[in-house]
């Protein structure tokens, strides 16, 4: 567990910023103006999301004139994919007990 | 094997027993038994039950929300502010029993939760690269 895992759980744990960090994952590129029509909020309180998630390293931006485009990115979610991959580890290691325990109960 | 939706998580481990159902409903349902392969507990297999598990990094409290006797089995799981639900499922096989336990709620940014995996799950994955190396995927 590290400090790049601490920041990728905060970040997410705001539901405003997760919806629209979900948004990108859905529907792909998106510009702030097209992100701020469906967050409900100003295009500033969007910006600053959005900083927030580039910081931990979950959207990238491309800029093409005087757009900004956002995308996300998906490999930046793998330490959360380590996360429960550790929950599976820790069922299968319960599951190696269980079965020491049922071959002891034959006994 | 993950659900990959943001907004819950699950966590899904499945295995072959060479054991009937009735046999592995004992180990998951008596609480000596409980004992032996997960935690300390006050276990009662009866509808609405509050039971604790217990570990020496800290406990689990759980709640039975359904039970049918060796088929199914169903509790909620809260630790250090995660709130999930843990489901077992046997299903006889012609040498045995396949067991699925599936574990659903993790939110992403859940801190509690993930503190709760950080302080208390690790403790038991000491040999978990012996048992990956098993698993042989």
């Amino acid at each position: 567990m590290t400090d790049a895992h601490d920041i990728l759980f905060r970040t997410l744990g705001d539901p405003t910023r997760r919806a629209i960090f979900e948004s990108l994952c859905r529907n792909g590129e998106q510009t702030v103006g097209a992100l701020t029509a469906g967050a409900g909020i100003s295009q500033p309180a969007v910006s600053k999301h959005l900083g927030l998630l580039k910081q931990a390293g979950l959207v990238r931006d491309r800029h093409e004139g005087r757009q900004t485009h956002y995308a996300a990115r998906l490999d930046a979610l793998a330490p959360l994919t380590d996360w429960t991959n550790q929950m599976a580890r820790f069922w299968e290691s319960r599951f190696d007990d269980l079965e020491d325990l049922l071959t002891r109960m034959d006994q | 094997m993950n659900d990959t939706s943001l907004q819950t998580r699950t966590v899904t481990v499945e295995r072959e027993f060479a054991h009937p159902p009735e046999k592995i409903w004992r180990a998951l349902t008596q609480p000596h038994l409980i004992e032996a392969w997960l935690m300390k507990n006050d276990f009662v297999p009866a509808l609405n039950h509050r039971f604790k598990l217990s570990a020496d990094w800290g406990s689990v409290d759980c709640e039975v929300l359904e039970i049918e006797p060796n088929r199914s089995l169903s509790y909620t799981w809260a630790a250090m502010g995660l709130d999930s639900v843990v489901t077992w499922t046997l299903t006889p096989t012609g040498a045995g029993t396949h067991l699925k336990v599936e574990q659903t709620g993790f939110q992403p940014g859940q801190d509690a939760a993930y503190n709760g995996a950080k302080y208390g799950w690790n403790k038991f994955t000491t040999a978990l690269d012996e048992v990956l190396a098993k698993l042989g995927d």
